[in-house]
């Protein structure tokens, strides 16, 4: 699709957002509708985008099929560590309540109230990391298989 | 005022099904399936479904059309004697036996769901099981349990069924493995390996 001005501008112009809204729904999540899975096949969804329009050789140089091959097992790799990461520290296994950390909740006494609010905590910080590790195996399964896909000939 | 919307999407729905089914072109019958879940990503979205109606855009729309799209491109084509590749027409081949058999057995299970469904609560209904069942402050003690965190859809997903999760996790690092394993091109490493698994196995 390579010949195709109006595809290439428009997709230009909407690949940023599309990925950008990934995000949004990636980070939100816990906030608005959306999580880990939505945000991975969104994510996914743009790559595979710049894939169709701007050829399977840039796409490999943005995400290279052995870096996101690799992904698929960090993904779930993040998740199962959360869960033994809450084993760790006392608790059971994906038991949030015991990533609860001191270090910078206590800091707002020097620093002021309410400074590091938006630093996730216990359940928040759990639920962050879990969505993250799902969003992360998500992409990375819904690219390499476009990218199996893809990458493929003609058999005859 | 809402049925402004909503018919029009379920009777498009149904067109689009029925285009979907009656159409000879692959390619079309493929684009008419993206377009079919883009209608249902909308009607998702009446239906205060927003996260389902993103992964329907997403996959639905998205992602499984071009994967259709690209099996249809790969499939086999004729290559004529002095080399050149003769384009498949993709047109549905006419069925070989008559389609009475498997119409009444559509026509019978489609009439035992829709009977089937003659028991079900109506729509928005406070007293159906879905309501009442899962005690219905779990939405408020999901407030103290998660330290103030708004979407309770995602903390029953992430921390009440964590465990839950992490398996369907695991379910889509299996399946993508496997898909990988089936499509991808075997490398030359790969080619040495079998050779000598086979020679080993000869050898024995």
């Amino acid at each position: 699709m390579n010949n195709f001005p109006i595809i290439r501008v428009i997709s230009k112009i909407l690949i940023p957002y599309i990925l950008l809204f990934a995000l949004y729904v990636q980070f939100h999540g816990d906030f608005g509708p959306g999580g880990g899975f939505q945000a991975g096949v969104i994510f996914a969804a743009a790559l595979i985008l710049y894939g169709l329009v701007f050829g399977l050789p840039s796409v490999y140089e943005v995400a290279p099929p052995k870096v996101v091959e690799k992904l698929i097992a960090l993904g779930l790799v993040i998740y199962a560590g959360t869960g033994v990461a809450c084993m760790v520290l006392q608790g059971n296994f994906l038991d949030y309540n015991q990533l609860k950390h001191n270090t910078l909740t206590d800091l707002p006494a020097y620093i002021g109230e309410g400074t590091f609010h938006f630093l996730p905590s216990d359940q928040h910080l759990g639920i962050f990391l879990v969505e993250l590790g799902v969003g992360i195996t998500v992409t990375a399964v819904m690219t390499m298989i476009f990218y199996s896909f893809a990458g493929r000939e003609v058999v005859e | 005022m809402i049925d402004f919307i909503v018919i029009p999407i379920l009777t498009l729905l149904a067109l689009t099904a029925l285009t979907v089914a009656r159409i000879k072109n692959l390619w079309a019958a493929v684009m008419f399936t993206g377009i079919y879940s883009f209608l249902g990503a909308s009607w998702m979205l009446i239906l205060d479904a927003p996260d389902v109606a993103f992964t329907e855009a997403a996959v639905g729309a998205g992602v499984s059309t071009i994967l259709m799209l690209a099996t249809l491109a790969l499939t086999p084509r004729k290559r004529h004697k002095d080399g050149h590749l003769e384009s498949a027409d993709f047109e549905e081949k006419p069925p070989k036996r008559s389609p009475f058999w498997a119409l009444s057995v559509v026509l019978i299970t489609g009439c035992a769901l829709v009977y089937g469904t003659l028991d079900m609560p109506a729509f928005g209904d406070p007293n159906a099981p879905i309501q009442v069942y899962p005690d219905p402050s779990f939405v408020e003690k999901s407030q103290p349990d998660m330290h103030g965190l708004p979407n309770v859809v995602t903390a029953v997903l992430a921390s009440y069924r964590g465990y839950d999760t992490l398996g369907e996790t695991a379910v889509i690092f299996t399946a993508g493995i496997a898909v990988l394993l089936i499509l991808r091109k075997s490398t030359a490493e790969d080619e040495a390996f079998i050779s000598s698994m086979s020679k080993g196995e000869k050898g024995e």
